[in-house]
């Protein structure tokens, strides 16, 4: 990048090259300069001078004086950068080291102090990304991460995509030795680019570029200020490596820190509230399905007061804690079908809410589409996303015809909503309201029973059922203060299905893109805001999720962040087990299994890996593999007390398939 | 009407060539053919696929099923899937014990 600035110039080329004799001189004069002090006579009293002081001297004598104490010749750019990014309040800092940010690293843990951010050391950028986004969803803070902005930035593209899906913000920060001119050869250059931001900007929502330290300051408040503004999501800043290392120059007022304000999130049109509310409060069967409409504790409390005003069921699609698992009201995916309105709050996927897909091979091999709801239904979408849509990648999902659609944030926008459907609610309507809720009651009785009878089958079965899977470490964390920092839709949602789910801390949700690997650096991120809340952690860990890149577990070993980590080891990459299965069958021919128990490079196994083993190598209490059910609860016993006196504890079960 | 003249045709066909299976046999058909991959190695089902045992479909309506079905499940063709072999995963099915009554199991009532 070139500078404006002609001030103190530092020749990075020269800096480099004498790095090493600089360091040794510097360490020697550090060494000798008391003892050659102690040699030294007194000095001989000053004798006032005639003469008028040179401009030099003035200067000195009247100015701050100059730091001449270091090599390139004052502050560096990046510890005024360690100051903006310490008036945001982020916490921590996951990471993989890389020398294109080696600047603000050394500003970071030097100058400030390694705190507010604390720096993590991770294992793969993927992983640092991925524990900002676990982090988030139960701390509601983001965290910022660090990566080359090359070749790092490659590593943690999939993480940033799950987390742009998943309305989660991340600040990622790459570095990137933009002078051509200046920079040094060889590898700095293989990790340079004009504009590593291109790479991610199809799912990023913001990304600048500053080339000033007072830009810099806006870019990151401005950066942060987008991230945290529904729909949330992750921001990228290019941060050239010339610019970390350069002197800070008298400014003045240009290097002033703009202060944070949060952005009021965005309401419903108050017309198309009112309309919603009256669908609503004459319809015969209101259903409100939810994603990811509670951003907050509050938004379930907000959620729960308008679906008890007009006593109506809710599908809690999981992305986040909507609507407390255990309140009658709670409904399966299947309640769409006698709706005669449907309400979707920040729905990722209105279309299959509605209709239904089945990939039977029929239609050429696209498969059948039908629909799941009566016709006439009313729509009403109130989402976010409407607001931040981009073109390339295709999370927007297949087209719905929305009868009331509102771009808003759902959380914001039902406090309007419940005052506006208590004052449409006709007097005529209370009655049928009031039964509504009595059959919603009587429903989500009996579909309790169903569950816990279907979670009965197998019960004893060798690999371990996944609901018993479910059952036993419920039973092992029910008197604490627990929290689920895993996915849930490998184990046949059993999680869902027998653990009271109520708090908005005790289910992270899904990953948004399901890019596999999410399962692992997002727990422990979210397991690390556990730990500063004093909470207890249980993840549900997918064996091929793990695998993509297991040193998050000496991270969480390293940093002290435990969790119960509980292997659904079914020991392949069961989806695609039963993709290629399904492909195979569709073609009337014999899928070819090898040596294995599934289509050939579908299975983890032949050798099975020792997942306790990996982990006990990376600093973890683990035990396994446990294949019989009865061994499961005192195993589970043991890990939680381990847990609880601060270690990270692996079990590696080996279970069925979903 | 087409479907159900085809369900009974394949029906009276099935009747003819099936016979009782072996439950030892089916435990290695149900594990060889990837039934347990949707279905569970005990035919427990969960999101991917119904449960099947225990108390398992008539042999005869199963392999209509096996054979014709344009649902969410894939057909399996004689090609990939025998009758014989079909027969005695049936068999497996019906080995299987009931399941506990949840009520009884004190995990499942916390």
């Amino acid at each position: 990048m070139a500078r404006k600035d002609p001030g103190p110039q530092v020749d990075r080329r020269k800096f480099l090259s004498g790095v090493a004799a600089a360091g040794a001189a510097t360490a020697a004069a550090a060494m000798s300069t008391p003892v050659a002090r102690a040699a030294e006579p007194a000095p001989a009293p000053r004798v006032p001078s005639a003469l008028r002081p040179t401009l030099q001297v003035a200067a000195a004598e009247t100015e701050t004086p100059r730091e001449t104490t270091n090599r390139i010749g004052g502050r560096p750019g990046s510890d005024f950068m360690v100051d903006v990014i310490k008036t945001l309040g982020i916490k921590y800092l996951p990471a993989n080291c890389a020398s294109s940010y080696r600047g603000i690293h050394e500003s970071l843990i030097n100058y400030g102090g390694n705190k507010m951010p604390e720096f993590l050391t991770c294992m793969h950028e993927e992983s640092a990304v991925g524990m900002a986004h676990g982090y988030f969803k139960i701390a509601g803070k983001p965290l910022m991460t660090l990566c080359h902005g090359t070749v790092g930035l490659q590593h943690a593209t999939m993480a940033i995509y799950n987390a742009w899906c998943d309305r989660v913000p991340v600040i990622v920060v790459g570095g990137n030795d933009m002078d051509a001119a200046t920079r040094p050869p060889g590898v700095p250059t293989f990790h340079a680019a004009q504009d590593i931001n291109a790479l991610v900007r199809d799912f990023t929502k913001w990304d600048d570029t500053p080339v000033s330290l007072a830009h810099f300051a806006q870019s990151f408040v401005r950066a942060y200020k987008i991230a945290m503004t529904p729909p949330c999501g992750p921001v990228m800043i290019s941060l050239d490596a010339g610019l970390q290392q350069e002197v800070i120059r008298n400014h003045g007022d240009k290097l002033a820190i703009p202060r944070y304000v949060p952005t009021a999130p965005p309401q419903g049109d108050s017309g198309a509230v009112k309309e919603a509310a009256r669908l609503l409060a004459e319809a015969q069967n209101p259903v409100i399905v939810a994603d990811r409409a509670a951003r907050t504790p509050n938004g379930i409390k907000l959620l729960v007061q308008l679906a008890e005003t007009l006593q109506a069921r809710v599908i809690d699609q999981g992305s986040r804690v909507n609507f407390p698992k255990t309140h009658y009201l709670s409904a399966p995916p299947t309640a769409v079908s006698g709706a005669d309105v449907i309400l979707g709050l920040e729905l990722s996927d209105f279309w299959a809410t509605v209709n239904s897909y089945t990939d039977n091979g029929e239609n050429g091999g696209i498969g059948a589409n039908g629909t799941r709801i009566k016709p006439g239904t009313k729509l009403i979408s109130i989402s976010s996303v409407e607001l931040n849509t981009k073109s390339n990648y295709q999370d927007f999902q297949r087209f719905q015809v929305i009868d009331v659609p509102m771009a808003g944030d759902a959380e914001a926008t039902l406090p309007a909503l419940i005052e506006a459907v208590k004052a449409a609610i006709p007097g005529s309507k209370k009655a049928a309201i009031e039964q509504r809720g009595q059959a919603a009651k009587k429903a989500h009785a009996e579909a309790e029973a169903r569950a816990k009878q279907a979670a009965a089958l197998a019960w004893d079965a060798s690999p371990i059922s996944t609901a018993r899977l479910c059952a036993e470490t419920y039973a092992a964390v029910k008197d604490l203060d627990w929290s689920i920092v895993s996915q849930s839709g490998n184990v046949s949602d059993w999680l869902n299905r027998l653990w009271p789910l109520s708090e908005h801390h005790h289910w992270i949700g899904r990953s948004g893109g399901y890019g596999v690997g999410y399962g692992a650096p997002a727990s422990v991120g979210a397991a690390l805001a556990n730990r500063d809340a004093g909470r207890f952690s249980v993840n549900i860990q997918a064996d091929g999720d793990l695998m993509y890149a297991p040193g998050v577990l000496w991270t969480a070993a390293k940093h002290k962040i435990p969790q119960l980590a509980v292997m659904h080891n079914n020991r392949g990459y069961h989806q695609e087990v039963m993709h290629v299965q399904r492909l195979s069958n569709f073609r009337n021919r014999p899928a070819n299994y090898g040596a294995d128990m599934g289509p050939v490079g579908t299975r983890i196994e032949n050798p099975d890996i020792e997942y306790h083993k990996l982990a006990e190598s990376m600093g973890w209490w683990a035990r396994g593999p446990i294949k019989d059910p009865a061994q499961l609860g005192s195993a589970l016993k043991e890990a939680v007390k381990i847990v609880q006196a601060g270690q990270p504890a692996l079990l590696n079960v080996w279970t069925q398939p979903r | 009407m087409k479907r159900t003249l085809l369900l009974v045709a394949v029906l009276s066909a099935s009747q003819a060539a099936l016979a009782a299976g072996s439950a030892d046999k089916g435990k290695t058909a149900f594990a060889k053919h990837g039934c347990w991959q949707c279905h569970g190695f005990a035919g427990q089902g969960g999101v991917a696929g119904p449960k099947l045992a225990p108390d398992p479909m008539p042999l005869e309506a199963m392999s209509a099923f096996v054979r014709n079905t344009r649902g969410g499940m894939p057909p399996y063709q004689k090609a990939i899937l025998s009758d014989a072999d079909l027969a005695d995963i049936h068999a497996y099915l019906q080995s299987l014990p009931k399941a506990r009554d949840y009520k009884s199991i004190p995990l499942l009532n916390p």
